[in-house]
C-alpha cells in the first residue's frame, strides 16, 4: 500500500488543476462575466483571510479580532510598494505581495510578543486595539491618502494570481498543521501547561502560528489592494474582523475544510441577498451565539476532508472484494 | 495653572471610563471572561435614557432610573440566555468570546435598526456652570463625574466585603466547586454579578450623555475598549484598580489632547496596554497568581 501514497496527492493536484482550467476558460470566454469573477476573486482572497486566522484562532486557540488590520497594513505596504518602487510591474508585484505579508509580520511580533507571553485573552484586546490603531495611524501619517484613500493602485490582480495563491496558502497551512510544528501548536490549544511541561516552547510556537496568519493576511491585503484599485481605511474595520471570524467558527475551528466552504459560501451569499443587507449583521450575530452555543466546535468540528481517505476506503473496498472472490 | 485644569478634565471624563471598568472587572473576577458585550451595554443605557427624557418626556430622576434599572436586568438576561449555559459546561474560553462578541454585534446591529445609525443628540441633563477654585475653572460636571464615580466605587466596596451577596461573590470568584459545595448559589451570584456592572454601566451612560451629548448606536466600542484597558492597567479583578486605571486613561487622554494629539489618543490608550503588558502584566492593583496544575 504504500507505494500508492503519491495516488491521492495527483489526484488532488489534477482536481485542482481542473478547477483552474474550467474557471478560466469560463472567465475568458466571457461566460463568467467581469462582476462574477470580480466576486471569484474575493472569494479567493477570502479563502486565503479565513484559512489564515483559523490557524490563529481554530489550531492555535487563541482570538485574534484584527485580522483586517493585518489585512490593511499588508494592502497599504503592497500598493505602497508597486506605485513608488519604479520596477516593472511584472516584477513588482509579487514582491510587493510579499513586502505586505512581512510588514504584517513585523505588526504581527510587536503585538505578539507582549500579549502571547502571558496566559488569558490578551491578545484578543491587543489585537481588536491593534485594528482601531492601524486606522488612525493611516489617517495621521503623510503618506497612506489619510481619509480621502489611496488611488491610483494598478489593477494587478488576476484570477490565476488569486486561485495560485489561494491554493498555495491552503497547501502550506495544511502542511504546517501536519508538520511535527503543527502538533506543537496544537498540543498548546488543548492544554498549554501540559504542552510546556512536555517541552514545547509555549511562547515560540504561539508567535510563529499568529505570525504566519498575520503574514497570509498581509498578502491577501496586497491582492484586495491590486483587485480593487482604492483603499479606503474605513474598510478594515472591527466588522471586517469579525466577518473573517464568523467564517472561521461556522466552518470549524480547527477544519481547513470548513473555513474554505464558509469562506466561498458567505462571500457569495450577500450578493445573493443584497435585500437584507440591513439585517447582515443582526443575522451574523445570532449565528454566532447559537453556533457557540449548540454546537461550538463549529458546523464541521475539525473534520478534514481527504481524497487519501476516500482513495483508502475504494481501495480496501476493491481488496476486501478481492479476497472474497 | 493650564495642566492642572487639563488634568482635572481628564478626571473627569477618567471617571466614566471607571465605572465601566469597573464592570468589567467585576464580571472578570468572577468568571474570567471579558465582556465584550459591556461597552454596548453602556450604549442601551444611554438609548433607554434618551428614549425616556426626549421621546417619552419622563422626569429626569425617572429617565436614570429607568435606565439604571433596564441595564441591570438587560445584563441578567444576556448572562442567563447566553453565557450560562457555556459557564455550566465549563466551555473553553475561546467560545465564550466569541459569544460575547455575539452579544456585542447584536446589540450594536440592534439598536442601530431601532434608532437608524445617525447620531442622537442629548440635551443637558444637569445644570453646568463653571465654578471657580482660586485661580482655577472647573466646571461642575467634572466634579459630577468624579464624584459620583467615588460614591459608586465605595458602595461598591461595601457591596463586595460587607454585605452576604459579596461574601458570595468573593467565594465565586475564588473557587467556583467550592463555593457551590458550601451552598451559595453560584449561578445566580454570577448573575447579580452581572446585572450589579450592567447597572454600573447605566450610570456611566448617564454621565457620558451629560458629557458628550451626542450617542451613536456604535458608542460602546471604543469606549468600552478603553474602559478595558483600565481595568487591566488598574488590575483586573480589583475595585480600586479599576477606578485608578480609569482615572490614568482619562489623564493620559486628556493631556494628549492638550498638546496637540487629539488625533493619535486612541493609540496611546492601546500603548499604554502593551507597556502595562510587558512591564507589569498583572497591574497597579493586580495580585500575581501562580497558575496550579
Amino acid at each position: 500500500m504504500k507505494t500508492k501514497k503519491w495516488i491521492p496527492n495527483v489526484i488532488i493536484l489534477v482536481l485542482v488543476l481542473a478547477l483552474y482550467v474550467v474557471l478560466s476558460v469560463l472567465i475568458s470566454a466571457n461566460i463568467i462575466n467581469p462582476y462574477y469573477s470580480g466576486i471569484l476573486t474575493m472569494v479567493c482572497i477570502n479563502v486565503i483571510l479565513a484559512v489564515s486566522l483559523n490557524l490563529a484562532t481554530g489550531f492555535l486557540g487563541q482570538l485574534v479580532l484584527g485580522h483586517a488590520g493585518f489585512m490593511s497594513v499588508g494592502a497599504y505596504a503592497a500598493s505602497l510598494f508597486t506605485m513608488y518602487s519604479g520596477l516593472p510591474q511584472i516584477i513588482s508585484f509579487p514582491i510587493a505581495l510579499l513586502v505586505g505579508g512581512l510588514v504584517a509580520v513585523v505588526f504581527g511580533v510587536i503585538i505578539g510578543v507582549p500579549a502571547l507571553r502571558l496566559k488569558g485573552d490578551y491578545l484578543a484586546i491587543l489585537t481588536l486595539g491593534f485594528g482601531e490603531i492601524i486606522r488612525v495611524l493611516i489617517l495621521a501619517v503623510p503618506f497612506t491618502g489619510g481619509a480621502a484613500g489611496l488611488s491610483g493602485i494598478p489593477l494587478l490582480t488576476t484570477f490565476t494570481y488569486v486561485f495560485i495563491l489561494a491554493i498555495l496558502t491552503v497547501g502550506i497551512i495544511f502542511a504546517f498543521i501536519h508538520s511535527r510544528h503543527g502538533r506543537a501548536v496544537i498540543a498548546i490549544r488543548e492544554d498549554e501547561i501540559a504542552a510546556e511541561a512536555a517541552g514545547i516552547n509555549t511562547t515560540y510556537y504561539k508567535l510563529l502560528a499568529f505570525v504566519m496568519a498575520a503574514f497570509f493576511a498581509g498578502v491577501a491585503g496586497g491582492l484586495y489592494a491590486h483587485h480593487i484599485g482604492v483603499l479606503d481605511p474605513g474598510k478594515f474595520n472591527f466588522n471586517y474582523s469579525v466577518e473573517i471570524l464568523i467564517m472561521v467558527v461556522l466552518g470549524g475551528m480547527g477544519s481547513i475544510t470548513g473555513s474554505v466552504i464558509a469562506a466561498v459560501v458567505l462571500t457569495l451569499l450577500p450578493e445573493a441577498l443584497r435585500g437584507f443587507s440591513e439585517y447582515r449583521m443582526l443575522i451574523y450575530s445570532i449565528i454566532l451565539i447559537c453556533v457557540m452555543l449548540f454546537k461550538p466546535s463549529g458546523l464541521l468540528g475539525q473534520y478534514e476532508f481527504s481524497i487519501a481517505r476516500i482513495f483508502k476506503r475504494l481501495t480496501h473496498k476493491k481488496a476486501d472484494a478481492e479476497k472474497e472472490a | 495653572m493650564d495642566i492642572l485644569a487639563q488634568v482635572l478634565n481628564g478626571l473627569g471624563i477618567g471617571s466614566i471610563y471607571a465605572l465601566v471598568a469597573l464592570g468589567y472587572s467585576m464580571v472578570y473576577g468572577i468568571v474570567q471572561l471579558i465582556n465584550f458585550a459591556h461597552g454596548d451595554i453602556i450604549m442601551v443605557g444611554a438609548y433607554v435614557t434618551y428614549v425616556g427624557l426626549v421621546m417619552a418626556g419622563v422626569p429626569l430622576w425617572a429617565a436614570v432610573l429607568i435606565s439604571i434599572l433596564f441595564c441591570g436586568i438587560a445584563g441578567v438576561l444576556i448572562e442567563k440566555l447566553a453565557y450560562s449555559r457555556l459557564l455550566k459546561k465549563g466551555a473553553p474560553r475561546i467560545s465564550l468570546l466569541i459569544t460575547a462578541i455575539g452579544v456585542s454585534i447584536f446589540l450594536q446591529n440592534l439598536s442601530q435598526l431601532l434608532f437608524s445609525s445617525s447620531a442622537k443628540s442629548m440635551p443637558a441633563m444637569f445644570p453646568n456652570g463653571m465654578l471657580e477654585l482660586g485661580a482655577l475653572q472647573v466646571s461642575s460636571n467634572t466634579l459630577l463625574n468624579i464624584g459620583t464615580s467615588i460614591v459608586m466605587m465605595i458602595a461598591l466596596q461595601l457591596l463586595v466585603n460587607k454585605t452576604k451577596i459579596g461574601k458570595a461573590m468573593r467565594a465565586t470568584s475564588e473557587d467556583a466547586g467550592a463555593a457551590k459545595l458550601m451552598g451559595i448559589s453560584t449561578s445566580s451570584t454570577i448573575a447579580f454579578t452581572f446585572g450589579v456592572g450592567s447597572a454600573l454601566a447605566a450610570v456611566g451612560a448617564v454621565l457620558y450623555c451629560n458629557t458628550f451629548h451626542q450617542i451613536t448606536p456604535y458608542m460602546g466600542g471604543m469606549l468600552g475598549l478603553k474602559a478595558f484597558v483600565a481595568a487591566v492597567l488598574g488590575g483586573i479583578g480589583s475595585i480600586p484598580g479599576a477606578m485608578l486605571g480609569g482615572y490614568i486613561l482619562g489623564v493620559a487622554e486628556s493631556l494628549t489632547t492638550a498638546a496637540g494629539g487629539s488625533q493619535i489618543t486612541d493609540a496611546i490608550v492601546f500603548g499604554i496596554l502593551i507597556l502595562v503588558l510587558l512591564v507589569k502584566p498583572a497591574g497597579l492593583f493586580g495580585k500575581n497568581t501562580r497558575e496550579k496544575v
